[in-house]
């Protein structure tokens, strides 16, 4: 399980603190020092699960490192609404990149530090589905055959959001976006096509990939410190909702990235060198229904004319990849304690 | 211009931009209500004192307890405990064990030899109490502690009362009993036994009392007429657990009748059990779910194998058998007869019909008003006799020992008004936190620890006690269960869901803040707040 087991305490480790624990013991953003990697100030819509998880994953990766690390960011929503000229809201080193060449640019900044002889100082390069999975795939693909020694983080929001919602191919089926309108018999994204982007960086074997929500936050922060503990191409898949992209509510945005994982849409999992290592099993098993309904970009599959065999579709997904990935436990129906006693 | 190629402004943090300038709506941080506390009799700050045991503080847990109720070792034994009745938890798996942690402090604090302390300078006044049972010796405690002079004149020759003559050892052993009321007078309380007042009003002139507290209880078992034939034995429940105290037990025989439904009616069959009867039966009109008595009392004595006789009464009592008449519900589900008999073997009837008080220390006292067979109060706890107040069994309410200890309490505080010529105004209280307004996925699952019980053939034997206590290890996970519910417990969760970095953490105990600046007002820390104690409210024009 990749999580360290704490003390009981009312909550496990499912919070973000536990007055109960040692310092050293409690999580990043706990911490009342932690870096704030993304400042105040940055103009991400109201309840951004991408600004979330940027601060998250950074703060993680600033404290693994003791604070010798660069960032390398691909352009995206993150560099729009973090760097509007003058304005940084970035308290980390950080690198501006094109849209496409990200991973490039962090093999880059890689080689220039080994040839210094800065091995003490650590590269991870983010962006976000788009920069990743469609544009920067080329680039991602030979950083990761390279094994260059750099930490890949996406932030996974299911689409080209600042430009107005179009599909990427992380964009899962059926969902509406502006290219992908719900018109038609098969409205929505189309079922088949799209990229499993955690799934093919394991393929390439590298040391390490995981993936995570932003409604994990132990979760997260253990595997961005695993991940910074390895030398190598490293890569982690973070899920990070989108209210303006996927039409949910400000406040709904962790919940949607709980759901999406409670109902087995988005399998939880770490791999090393090609193996799946571990997978965090589902605590309390949902129904995608419950994950779809309070987005309206599924909201053509409700309504005054219901698809319900398309949620059914999306059903079989989330129970193939709970199958696939054994996400729940038969003998504890998944309601386990992961914090430990 | 010393700037790079194409550079012509500064860089500049994004601080300058605030972003709490989108914001429609604003979080606010609140107390709320949690649902034991509103359901304690006693008043108890049960969350408040939970949190501290969580933290393995025991003796702050205690003394955060005795501020509201001075006998937790009791009240962890005996209490019905709407506490865990209420416990939003029920909702999760299973209601904490507030009443087994409670104990587990009552008996910590006996221990270790934990005392009450007075701060309150001497008032000069000098107050009566009536009764050294719980309420009685709750508001003897209140009152010290707020600096009057209390004298407790109790008729039996121990304190205690019904905590002492009708609650059975099994359930509560006399030592622990005695350890609590030894630490109230320890305080400068004065018990004087043997001493029964027949006229409040003169006592009170007499003794130059400044006000008074009748307690009187309800000690007086009920009669109901039933032919018994010559060599009928009948008791009544009250004398015979009060005759538990003495040094004979009573002698019952192999087969016991008990009529009734109430807790009592159970105690006494469970003592029948103890005395040698092989049989105990409860004969009771109505049925199961309709009877007085707490299921918990119910379920151990039926584990103890005593017997129950629903829709039943008794028509007739002989030496050696009882005459029964069955009963059905009709539609207002009262009982009626239905004209059919059955025969009962019983060498013994016990009858357990309900308890009345002597009131007689209040007859032709001006303005006290007696409605069937109990003092009227007010909301104060007085009496409509200025300066005398009444609480326990002989005022009308549920006749628990927390009951009686939370009036107590209620009549000490407004005797202290009413001595400074005040009127006590209760706290305004907060809202209920109801179950909607919780997040219960960050709570770890964990069923409750149960408190082990005796063996069944040893407690129908002996009157040990039933259900033992939880050592530390237990106690502390079962505080840690405590959900919080509507007061904040400084878990950083929105100090950590913020995509703004708009909540700042300002150190133990001292919670957090919103920074309005940079709120954009999305409301995740609302909808992450575990126990609810964060609010969306439309931003102020």
């Amino acid at each position: 399980m990749p999580m360290q087991p704490v003390k009981f305490y009312q909550t496990g480790s499912f919070v973000v603190g536990n007055r109960l624990l040692g310092e050293d013991e409690r999580s990043v953003q706990a911490d009342a020092r932690r870096t704030n990697s993304l400042n105040s100030g940055h103009r991400a819509c109201q309840g951004c699960g991408e600004a979330l998880g940027a601060r998250y994953a950074l703060d993680a990766a600033m404290r693994a490192t003791n604070g010798k690390m660069i960032a390398v960011n691909a352009t995206g929503c993150l560099e729009v609404f973090s760097t509007p000229y003058p304005e940084t809201s970035w308290r980390v080193p950080w690198l501006h990149s094109l849209f496409g060449n990200a991973p490039a640019v962090a093999t880059g900044v890689a080689a220039a530090l080994k040839a210094r002889g800065r091995s003490d100082v650590r590269v991870v390069a983010q962006a976000g589905d788009g920069g990743t999975v469609d544009i920067g795939f080329g680039c991602l693909s030979g950083m990761f055959e390279r094994n260059d020694d750099v930490l890949f983080l996406c932030y996974d929001n299911e689409g080209y959001m600042n430009t107005g919602v179009q599909r990427s191919s992380a964009t899962p089926p059926a969902a509406r976006t502006a290219t992908t309108e719900a018109v038609g018999p098969e409205p929505g994204n189309a079922f088949g096509q799209g990229k499993n982007m955690p799934l093919l960086a394991v393929a390439h074997e590298i040391p390490y990939v995981a993936t995570a929500t932003v409604a994990e936050l132990r979760d997260l922060e253990y595997k961005v410190e695993r991940a910074m503990a390895v030398r190598g191409a490293r890569y982690i898949h973070v899920l990070v909702p989108c209210p303006l992209g996927w039409g949910s509510a400000s406040n709904d945005t962790i919940r949607l990235a709980r759901l999406a994982k409670e109902t087995g849409l988005f399998p939880v999992f770490e791999a090393e060198h090609g193996e799946i290592t571990s997978v965090s099993k589902i605590r309390r098993r949902q129904p995608v229904e419950e994950y779809l309904r309070p987005q309206s970009r599924y909201g053509h599959l409700f309504g005054s004319s219901p698809r319900p065999d398309i949620v059914d579709r999306l059903q079989a997904m989330a129970d193939r990849n709970i199958r696939r990935f054994g996400l729940v436990d038969d003998d504890t129906d998944g309601s386990a304690d992961p914090g430990g006693r | 211009m010393d700037k790079p190629f194409a550079i012509t402004l500064d860089v500049n943090s994004s601080l300058a931009n605030k972003t709490g300038t989108w914001r429609v709506e604003r979080p606010r941080y609140l107390d709320r209500l949690p649902p034991c506390n509103n359901a304690c009799p006693a008043g108890e700050n049960i969350q408040g004192w939970l949190y501290h045991a969580e933290e393995g503080a025991y003796e702050e847990a205690w003394r955060v307890l005795v501020e509201d109720n001075p006998l937790p070792a009791v009240m962890g034994r005996v209490c019905y405990h709407p506490c865990e009745t209420a416990c939003n938890r029920v909702q999760v798996d299973e209601a904490v064990g507030i009443n087994a942690v409670e104990r587990f402090l009552g008996d910590e604090a006996i221990a270790r030899g934990w005392e009450l302390t007075l701060t309150a300078p001497p008032s000069g006044k000098r107050v009566l109490v009536v009764g050294a049972g719980p309420a009685g010796l709750s508001a003897a405690y209140h009152l010290r502690r707020r600096g009057h002079a209390v004298t407790i004149y109790e008729a039996g020759q121990l304190p205690g009362g019904m905590m002492r003559f009708g609650i059975p050892r099994y359930r509560l052993p006399r030592d622990v009993l005695q350890a609590e009321i030894d630490r109230i007078l320890a305080l400068g309380v004065t018990l004087e036994v043997g001493r029964t007042v027949t006229d409040v009003a003169a006592t009170m002139a007499g003794d130059g009392f400044d006000a008074a507290f009748l307690a009187v209880g309800a000690e007086i078992g009920k009669r109901a007429y039933l032919p018994a034939g010559d060599s009928a034995r009948v008791f009544d429940a009250v004398s015979l657990l009060r005759g538990m105290e003495g040094a004979e037990p009573p002698m019952l025989g192999r087969r016991v009748a008990v009529y009734g439904g109430g807790d009592t009616a159970m105690d006494a069959a469970r003592t029948a059990r103890r005395l040698g009867a092989t049989d105990a039966v409860v004969v009771y009109r109505r049925t199961r779910d309709r009877m007085p008595a707490h299921d918990i009392e119910v379920e151990e004595a039926l584990e103890e194998g005593v017997q129950m006789k629903w829709l039943s009464t008794i028509k007739e009592v002989g030496d050696s058998r009882l005459v029964l008449e069955k009963m059905k519900l009709d539609e207002h589900g009262f009982p009626q007869p239905t004209g059919e008999l059955e025969e009962l073997d019983a060498d013994a009837l016990v009858l357990a019909l309900g308890q009345e008080s002597d009131l007689r220390l209040v007859h032709g006292v001006p303005d006290i008003v007696v409605d069937d067979g109990v003092v009227q109060v007010g909301p104060t706890m007085m009496t409509g006799h200025p300066g005398v107040f009444a609480g326990g069994d002989m005022v009308p309410g549920d006749r628990t020992v927390t009951v009686a200890v939370g009036h107590g309490k209620q009549a000490a505080r407004n005797v202290d008004a009413w001595l400074r010529g005040a009127h006590h105004v209760p706290a305004a209280r907060h809202e209920l936190v109801s179950f909607d307004m919780l997040n219960t996925w960050y709570y770890a699952d964990a069923p409750k620890t149960v408190r082990p019980q005796l063996d069944l053939a040893r407690r129908t034997s002996t009157f040990d006690e039933v259900v033992s206590g939880l050592d530390e290890t237990t106690a502390l996970f079962e505080a840690r269960r405590c959900l919080s519910c509507g007061n904040c417990f400084e878990c950083d969760n929105c100090f950590g869901v913020c995509p703004d970095n708009a909540v700042v953490k300002l150190g133990p105990g001292k919670r957090y803040a919103f920074d309005f600046d940079y709120c954009k007002g999305c409301g995740i820390c609302v909808a992450e707040c575990p126990c609810g104690a964060i609010v969306m409210e439309p931003e102020p024009t």
